[in-house]
């Protein structure tokens, strides 16, 4: 009997654990999955907990529901993995032995690593959002936030879903329109980033966005403390951004078992081969989703696509055979901007988020890099599929791979941008 | 892709002036890199740019400020005072690796 051996039941894990049951025989292979609690979060829902939109009840399910029979799902804290044993060691003492092991236990923002951000101001003027505490106690004071300064702040990249942030921002925006209360609030938009994104093309269309909406935004801001008294972020270079409302996103980092077992990079990301997951220090070890260190977004849509290659991959490189699928960096998001519009980015590795319409050339229904109420009912529906179609792991009418169909080349697609269609 | 001259050395660049082959670095030319951004090499910058160098040879990637400072030790407030304004780009530029990509 063969044993897999999956770390991690979040969105990556789960998919895996389901499209695997289905391929290896149960006379022949044993399938567990290991997480710390039985409840699974739908993360990209956490941006409407603070506006009201949507509730714990919305984005929380048991795991077990998600699980397929033939699974076996073990509930406890992962003290660290033996690769050269290849044994995994449950806090608690229980040994888990595997042949194969795919560690996909995510990111998670660690407000400790930040000096002052967990300090007396902590959920009292100090939030973030990618928690669901921190989601739901910022709901209660953005409610009673009437007016000041809101500061919207990225400690430093990668960030799982790095568009959250921008999101949130144009969110904020459009709530305090609505409330009436727009010309009392000041909003600055702070970035490790030279801009509002990475990528140029996008990065123009998001300043442009920014602009409009009359949002600041501080460049290349590496933050050292923050001083919770004073209420302001203190950059490595001194420069001070004072806030009365600030909305953070704490440092990222891999889970700390990855630290404790010496498999991870200096955020506790595993590294593995861009294309195939499979680890560079150990041909049994795989890391898919937000737990590996590949160069592009730590999100969901790259976790789905990458589940799909990573699949038949897998089934190869257990038969001996060398792996075929190429992971191409492929992510698709929704970026919500406020009054029922949203738009839609899909690039790679290699190609930028570029405009035209997606997934038909020519019809979308989805716009790319422009806002639409299309994009924004996409985003919305994109909650059923999550729970019904993606974590079950059902077929999806959406290719892994990106394809340029529908897309404008770079030259074009900049000079619609510039126009901000 | 372009050649240009730096004091009396022929490197191949790309658009942006960062050096584009690893083999075409040395101090002496680090020297005048740092020179034409306003910075005068010391020993603890050396330090920064051997460690960036050795580790850009083993990882395939230019290291982030977090990485030199949990790999080399060195705080970030140092490599704020040391290259100031845009510290990762600045390494980068002088120690003749590619710019340090952002994740997106």
């Amino acid at each position: 009997m063969q044993r897999l051996l999956v770390l991690g039941g979040g969105t990556a894990g789960t998919m895996v654990v389901n499209k695997l049951r289905r391929k290896l025989d149960p006379a022949d292979w044993q399938i567990t999955i290991v997480d710390q609690d039985d409840k699974h979060l739908y993360q990209p829902g956490f941006l409407f907990i603070p506006f009201g939109i949507y509730q714990e009840s919305d984005v929380a399910r048991s795991r077990h529901r998600f699980i397929p029979d033939g699974v076996e799902l073990v509930l406890g804290e992962i003290d660290r993995a033996d690769a050269d044993a290849r044994e995994v060691l449950l806090a608690g003492g229980r040994r888990l032995g595997y042949d194969y092991l795919v560690i996909a236990t995510g990111t998670t923002p660690r407000p400790d690593q930040t000096p002052g951000m967990l300090g007396p101001q902590w959920r009292t003027s100090i939030f973030d959002f990618y928690s669901l505490d921190g989601a739901t106690a910022l709901a209660k004071a953005l409610r009673e936030f009437d007016g000041g300064r809101l500061v919207v702040h990225i400690t430093d990249m990668p960030i799982k879903c790095p568009v959250a942030p921008l999101e949130f921002t144009f969110l904020a925006e459009a709530d305090f329109r609505r409330r009436g209360m727009r010309d009392r609030v000041e909003i600055t938009y702070v970035t490790p980033l030279p801009g509002a994104f990475t990528k140029p093309i996008c990065t123009k269309q998001l300043s442009w966005m920014l602009d409009e909406r009359k949002i600041a935004i501080e460049t290349d801001f590496m933050v050292e403390r923050i001083d919770g008294e004073a209420k302001k972020l203190i950059s490595y270079d001194e420069r001070e951004v004072p806030f009365d409302l600030l909305v953070t996103v704490p440092l990222n980092m891999g889970a700390d078992f990855i630290a404790r077992s010496g498999l991870g990079d200096e955020l506790n990301y595993v590294p593995v081969d861009k294309h195939t997951l499979l680890s560079k220090a150990h041909d049994t070890i795989f890391a898919i989703g937000d737990a590996n260190d590949i160069p592009t977004s730590k999100a969901g849509s790259v976790a789905h696509f990458a589940v799909d290659i990573f699949t038949g991959n897998f089934l190869q490189h257990i038969a001996g055979k060398p792996m075929t699928g190429s992971f191409d960096g492929h992510t698709n998001c929704f970026v919500e901007s406020g009054d029922g519009k949203a738009l839609l980015i899909d690039f790679n590795y290699d190609t930028e988020p570029l405009t035209g319409s997606y997934p038909v050339p020519g019809l979308g229904p989805f716009g790319l890099l422009k806002e639409s109420k299309q994009n924004h009912w996409g985003k919305l529906a994109f909650r059923w599929m999550y729970w019904n179609m993606l974590l079950p792991g059902r077929p999806m009418p959406l290719p892994a791979h990106m394809s340029m169909a529908g897309k404008h080349q770079p030259e074009q697609a900049a000079t619609a941008a510039m126009r901000g269609q | 892709m372009t050649v240009t001259t730096i004091g009396t050395a022929h490197v191949h660049v790309d658009a942006e002036g960062f050096l584009t082959d690893y083999d075409e670095w040395s101090e002496d030319l680090a020297r005048q890199l740092a020179a034409q951004i306003g910075i005068e090499l010391t020993d603890a910058h050396f330090t920064v740019l051997r460690f960036l160098r050795s580790d850009y040879a083993g990882q395939g990637e230019t290291a982030t400020l977090r990485r030199v400072s949990t790999q080399a030790g060195i705080p970030i407030k140092e490599l704020f005072t040391l290259f100031p304004g845009k510290p990762a780009k600045k390494m980068a530029y002088i120690a003749g690796l590619p710019k340090p990509v952002g994740c997106v």
